[in-house]
């Protein structure tokens, strides 16, 4: 007897279809929005990274992009934790995570490392902008005819200021320890931070694909290379926008000039600086990019050369089902084109800037190639599933989970960053060095 | 309020409340309910009685509140078809729900495929629910302890305070967790715990003619389970991962993973 009643659609059925022998609780359970996970913590971890190469390492040329790497590291963070709450199916119970954790599970450390390092980048941007945070304060106090938008700020750094009102020279010293300390333990952190995110995959032992004891490096190599990537990109786009409207006095997409008067907007400065910077950061690319493909290439040597049980499955999805996104879209476009084009001599800013675009997009292709090519086999081994995105929304379910729930992930740390910016200006240069 | 009024009631509150926190360990309910060292929760499947009615899969469903129509199922049978070439063909429609009543095989998207019966060597049935693993990778990797083992074995989930991030159900090697269509979180077979605490049989069991399936205490020499898994040549589903699974099959074939 059948059952003629209207089939109830389960979680993953959606967007999942089956090939051949697939158990019956088998879908993609993991889609866009786990895909999302690891490339914001990775960009959130490797932005840190870039900022500290000159507060730890002293790499003076990457001065202005730390700064700028830095702020948009705190812009990126709560968006970390964006991706998680919109994939579980009880977002309200997230908090249980901190309430109980359970240490066997690699989830449960989640809130720690993420809070410990939300601190960590909040505490440095304070030693950073804290002689700036004093200078606002007391230029905005000593102005008579405050605006309603000034005022505001005015408050913000009074309480951002936490008090600490000394700028003598001892104290801006200490200040200067202060973030050399916390940009050195922020490092890594950093990499914890990430590292573990791919640990959460590495140990899954149920899962072929995912279960190796190098993910959390490769996760680490390809955050770094993804996060000075996306430094690089954002820094040349913002420095496009701000030179086009330091020309034209537009200063509503110079957040940081409608806070503390345009004077610090300079069109010719602004563009020595941006060539200056993108060429350097992506000598730091390149050193990062070799090391994530090397080890990215060994796990996969490795795998086809010890031929395990599940080598058979997983060679139909490596050079069958997924080969075009794989060696195409994450080594081709993603790895090899971008690695010529930063090598080829004579590297232009907007050359440096289109590699990196293409290395954003490799990265992102490889975080989908691991979280949805690691179900797109059954555990039997004898079946396939496939995942389509679904683009159209027609419930909340495929809302989250879909590409405008992606898309939303990726649009949030920009607003939060131009707000961030009206506060901590990324692009401000020092007092000293204005003189020149 | 001085400093050392402000110290002294602090510690004062501070060693009240560790002190009747404490008083919960007392208390645990899990040890009272199921502090049993004489209990251990086992199953059997004879593969050789199953037939594929799917009777086991409709039980389940109807005791445990799955719903039918939804595409997830607690329990399911799987059908293999080893054809005189050597090739192994399986399937499992609806998890059989509804039993086997076509002898096409539904390779999903591949559509029906059709074996004809001179070239079959053999074909046999598979039922395959919960493992309730010694070592459950599921239990490990609960980032809130939602799933958890009873004392007796069992594995269960806390409904209340699972939320449903879906690591459990990546963790198991068996596939038998989903995400339950109406609550929201994440569900499996329970060995039907609410009736076996309470003397009874699983729903599935007890829905199956042939006497495949049977639930048994392993720490009772004298229970059939512990004597099949004693006497008998059992086997278990993938146990190179290491969960020390406790569902026995009897008759398992090595084209069964």
């Amino acid at each position: 007897m059948v059952e003629q009643v209207a089939q109830m659609v389960v979680h993953g059925e959606a967007w999942t279809l089956k090939d051949l022998f697939v158990l019956p609780n088998e879908y993609v359970y993991w889609s866009i929005q786990i895909v999302m996970y690891p490339y914001m913590t990775g960009l959130v971890a490797g932005a840190f990274v870039l900022s500290s190469l000159y507060h730890v390492f002293g790499v003076e040329k990457l001065k202005e992009i730390a700064r700028f790497a830095l702020v948009f590291s705190f812009a990126l963070l709560p968006v970390a934790m964006m991706p998680l709450m919109l994939h579980l199916m009880q977002p309200l119970r997230g908090i249980n995570v901190l309430m109980t954790p359970h240490f066997t599970s690699a989830i449960s450390a989640f809130g720690i490392v993420f809070m410990t390092y939300a601190c960590i980048v909040a505490a440095e941007i304070w030693f950073v902008y804290r002689e700036f945070i004093v200078d606002s304060v007391h230029r905005l106090s000593a102005k008579t005819d405050r605006s309603a938008y000034e005022s505001v700020l005015l408050l913000v750094y009074k309480v951002i200021s936490l008090g600490a009102m000394d700028t003598s020279k001892e104290a801006l010293v200490s200040d200067h320890k202060a973030v050399k300390f916390l940009a050195g333990l922020g490092i890594p952190v950093a990499c914890f931070l990430h590292g573990y995110a791919g640990f959460i995959f590495g140990s899954v032992k149920a899962n072929a694909l995912w279960m190796t004891p190098l993910m959390p490096v490769i996760f680490i190599c390809s955050a770094v290379v993804s996060g000075i990537a996306l430094c690089i990109v954002s820094y040349y786009i913002f420095m496009e926008v701000r030179k086009w409207a330091a020309k034209r006095g537009k200063n509503v997409l110079l957040p940081d000039g409608l806070a503390h008067g345009s004077a610090a907007v300079d069109y010719e400065h602004l563009r020595s600086v941006q060539e200056h910077e993108v060429k350097m950061t992506s000598k730091y690319l390149l050193i990062f990019m070799t090391l994530a493909l090397t080890l990215e290439v060994l796990d996969m040597i490795f795998r086809g050369y010890t031929a395990v049980k599940s080598w058979d499955i997983l060679r139909d999805v490596l050079f069958e089902h997924d080969f075009t996104k794989i060696f195409i879209m994450q080594y081709g476009i993603g790895n090899v084109l971008p690695f010529i084009m930063l090598l080829l001599p004579g590297v232009t800013v907007r050359r440096a800037a289109l590699a990196s675009v293409m290395v954003l997009f490799g990265v992102f292709m490889m975080r989908w190639n691991v979280v949805i090519g690691g179900q797109a086999f059954s555990l039997t081994f004898n079946g396939f599933m496939h995942y389509h995105l679904p683009i159209i929304p027609h419930d909340l379910e495929t809302f989250k989970e879909g590409f405008f729930g992606a898309m939303l992930v990726i649009s949030t740390p920009f607003v939060l960053f131009y707000f961030l910016n009206m506060i901590f200006p990324a692009f401000m240069v020092d007092k000293e060095e204005s003189h020149h | 309020m001085k400093r050392r009024d402000f110290l002294k009631s602090t510690a004062v509150f501070v060693s009240g409340a560790a002190v009747s926190l404490s008083a919960l360990e007392l208390i645990d309910p899990q040890e009272l309910l199921a502090a049993n060292p004489e209990l251990r929760w086992g199953f059997l499947v004879n593969t050789h009685n199953c037939v594929g009615c799917g009777f086991c899969v409709k039980a389940c469903k109807t005791e445990n509140d799955i719903p039918m129509n939804a595409n997830v199922t607690r329990t399911w049978v799987e059908r293999y078809v080893i054809t005189k070439d050597g090739e192994v063909v399986m399937d499992t429609p609806k998890g059989a729900l509804n039993g086997f009543t076509n002898k096409q095989l539904d390779q999903n998207k591949s559509g029906m495929r059709d074996i004809p019966d001179a070239d079959v060597a053999q074909a046999f049935f598979v039922p395959k629910l919960c493992n309730h693993c010694d070592t459950p990778a599921c239990v490990q990797v609960c980032p809130v302890g939602a799933t958890y083992q009873t004392k007796d074995g069992a594995v269960l989930v806390d409904r209340k305070w699972c939320i449903g991030c879906g690591y459990c159900i990546m963790g198991c090697p068996y596939g038998v967790r989903f995400f339950h269509p109406e609550e929201h979180v994440a569900d499996k077979c329970t060995f039907c715990y609410h009736r076996i605490s309470n003397g009874g049989d699983t729903a599935c069991a007890q829905a199956c003619p042939f006497d495949a399936r049977q639930i048994g205490n392993l720490r009772d020499p004298n229970d059939p389970v512990a004597k099949a898994v004693m006497n008998q040549r059992v086997g278990v589903l993938r146990d190179e991962y290491g969960t020390k699974p406790q569902v026995f099959y009897l008759g398992l074939s090595k084209e069964v993973r």
